[in-house]
């Protein structure tokens, strides 16, 4: 049975963009150590160990400790649970809300786009992350303040590529067509613009999910995000900046799981890109 | 001719661009009879389409239309959306010049079948399934069920005309739009089409309004034609009456311009010079400056449409003159 299902299995792989096959195993580990981080951690991400202060990379501590003699492996692991559930959270909402706005406003134009078009250059006028460290410092840290502060900001982003491709395609004859058909506005925008012009938001989304992890963890760094104890890559890196020299471990090894979880990201947006335009 | 007999009236329709700068549609009148098939004859940019998609109020927002669009006694353009949405696709079905384009590449041949059946028929799941199998076999696409599952990009050109004639077909319209269905096909295919859209006339007992540059696909198809010129009717009758008389200066360089098989070899006529721009349509008779005809009044009064005989109209100061010059087809 499984002999049969594998070969099919890496068969319908092989047509794929390398970049896609390669960065969707990256995430899909990272999600699966997201999911069950203590099958990965060998303690505790919380248990002291006054025997094992600042302690570097051995067997029994393959990343080492940290000054409270924490296992930097475990915290790394578990700190996956927090991050993947950043890159999704902080970004799920902003392009489903973000994706509707564009479509309404790409296809009705006139007014709506005008004052839609306001609030987009209010919103890029300011750094990304300036703003969000505004609206956090104003709700207060913490995890879902940081969702709700990217949340306000982020949508923005998906709602102009939304616009600007619906703009494009409501033009399109099969969209007369639509109307001519007698179908609603809200049918042709949903049901016959939008699933052709999904793309480059899909292919946003997966960068969004990569700049969303950075940011996490630079709010987590700053101290406006996740908080400590809390085993976030961000607060890992944080931890250890007093050590830089003596004990490198503490910090590299989350910035590590940072770079890899990015490009594992970034590796699926690109070969998403290349598979959905190959198929047009 | 029965007055009940009339699916379609179209009345003084007026479409403008620009706020109002530019006519596309002028003052365009014209009937639509049950069962016939009415040729919209003129070369590119002459308003045929534009009259169509004006009907059908599927202009841009920087369009205005008036005048009035009479179905089955009331006016499309007094009408609703909700109202609107009925009549469209329901009782008058479109089809596109380009079937490319006017399909949704994204979903299958049968969502798209059973989409309009969703929305313009009661009929449920199972039912519009065996409705776009049905409507699969009337348009002649074979393998009706392996094929509903295909996406358009598997179809060939004529095949996916035929598609989207099923789509419009889907719930019994009245009366079927057709904007140069066949300009993007092959002439062997061509020929398929018209001759499937014939058939359906008489099997589903519909109108068609077909638009067309061709003034070939006019004779193997049409009952009457109406000839467009610069936005404005200039010339209808039946086809024979018309392609045995023409009565217009326009119309005559027209059927002079097309080639015919089976006649001795002769110089084809030529319209010189191009139609007119939207900005620029001459005063007076807008096709005086290409008329061989034309005399001192074309240039200033403006000819109007009149009735020579029954369903026979033409706008032209010297159609005598043309009409003693006989049919370049003759």
């Amino acid at each position: 049975m499984t002999g049969v299902v594998i070969p099919s299995v890496l068969r319908s792989l092989r047509g794929l963009p390398n970049s896609l096959v390669v960065g969707g195993t990256i995430l899909l580990l990272s999600v699966f150590v997201g999911i069950f981080p203590s099958l990965f951690a060998p303690y505790d991400p919380n248990a002291f160990d006054y025997n094992e202060l600042l302690s570097g990379p051995s067997l029994q501590h393959p990343m080492g400790t940290d000054n409270f003699g924490r296992d930097v492996l475990s915290r790394v692991t578990h700190a996956y649970k927090i991050d993947m559930q950043i890159a999704f959270f902080a970004t799920v909402v902003p392009f489903i809300f973000g994706t509707t706005i564009g479509a309404l406003v790409g296809y009705s134009g006139g007014i709506a786009e005008v004052l839609f078009g306001r609030v987009v250059d209010a919103v890029i006028t300011f750094p990304f992350l300036v703003l969000v460290i505004a609206i956090v410092s104003v709700l207060g840290p913490g995890l879902v303040n940081m969702y709700i502060a990217v949340g306000v900001v982020g949508w923005v982003f998906y709602a102009r590529i939304i616009a600007a491709e619906i703009k494009v395609q409501k033009r399109l004859d099969y969209a007369d067509a639509g109307r001519a058909m007698g179908y609603t506005h809200i049918r042709i925008i949903f049901f016959h613009l939008l699933p052709n012009s999904i793309t480059p938001a899909l292919v946003y989304w997966m960068t969004d999910m990569a700049l969303c992890i950075l940011l996490g963890a630079s709010l987590g760094y700053l101290g406006l995000g996740a908080q400590p104890p809390t085993a976030e890559w961000g607060v890992l890196i944080a931890d250890g900046k007093n050590f830089m020299v003596t004990a490198w471990w503490i910090s590299v090894f989350p910035g590590l799981a940072i770079v890899l979880t990015g490009l594992g990201f970034s590796l699926v947006g690109d070969g998403l890109a290349e598979l959905l335009r190959s198929k047009r | 001719m029965n007055v009940s007999d009339l699916v379609l009236e179209v009345r003084n329709l007026t479409t403008t661009f620009g706020g109002g700068r530019l006519t596309a549609v002028n003052d365009v009148s014209f009937s639509v009879m049950a069962g016939e098939v009415l040729g919209l004859v003129g070369e590119s940019g002459s308003g045929k389409s534009v009259t169509l998609r004006s009907i059908m109020q599927l202009l841009p927002a920087s369009s205005a239309i008036s005048g009035q669009v009479f179905w089955q006694g009331d006016d499309l353009m007094e009408m609703s959306n909700s109202e609107l949405r009925v009549v469209r696709g329901g009782q008058i079905s479109m089809i596109f010049q380009e079937p490319t384009t006017a399909l949704n590449p994204v979903l299958s041949v049968a969502t798209q079948i059973e989409e309009n059946l969703k929305v313009h028929t009661r009929l449920d799941r199972a039912g519009r399934a065996a409705r776009a199998r049905d409507l699969m076999d009337l348009v002649g696409i074979p393998d009706a069920k392996l094929r509903l599952k295909e996406y358009p990009h598997q179809f060939s050109g004529g095949m996916r005309q035929r598609v989207m004639i099923a789509i419009a077909l889907a719930s019994d319209p009245a009366l079927l739009l057709a904007d140069e269905p066949t300009t993007a096909l092959d002439v062997t295919i061509q020929d398929q089409i018209l001759n499937l859209i014939l058939d359906l006339r008489d099997e589903l007992s519909m109108s068609v309004v077909l638009v067309t540059h061709d003034l070939g696909v006019v004779a193997a198809t049409c009952d009457r034609v109406a000839v467009m010129y610069a936005g404005r009717i200039v010339e209808t009758g039946t086809v024979q009456q018309v392609f045995a008389e023409p009565n217009h200066a326009y119309t005559r360089g027209l059927l002079g311009s097309v080639p015919h098989a089976g006649t001795e070899r002769t110089m084809l006529l030529s319209i010189e010079g191009k139609p007119p721009g939207l900005s620029e349509i001459p005063l007076g008779c807008a096709f005086n400056p290409r008329c061989e005809f034309s005399t001192a009044r074309c240039g200033v009064d403006r000819p109007e449409l009149e009735d020579i005989g029954p369903g026979r109209q033409v706008a032209c100061f010297n159609r005598d003159a043309v009409a003693a010059s006989g049919s370049p087809i003759g």
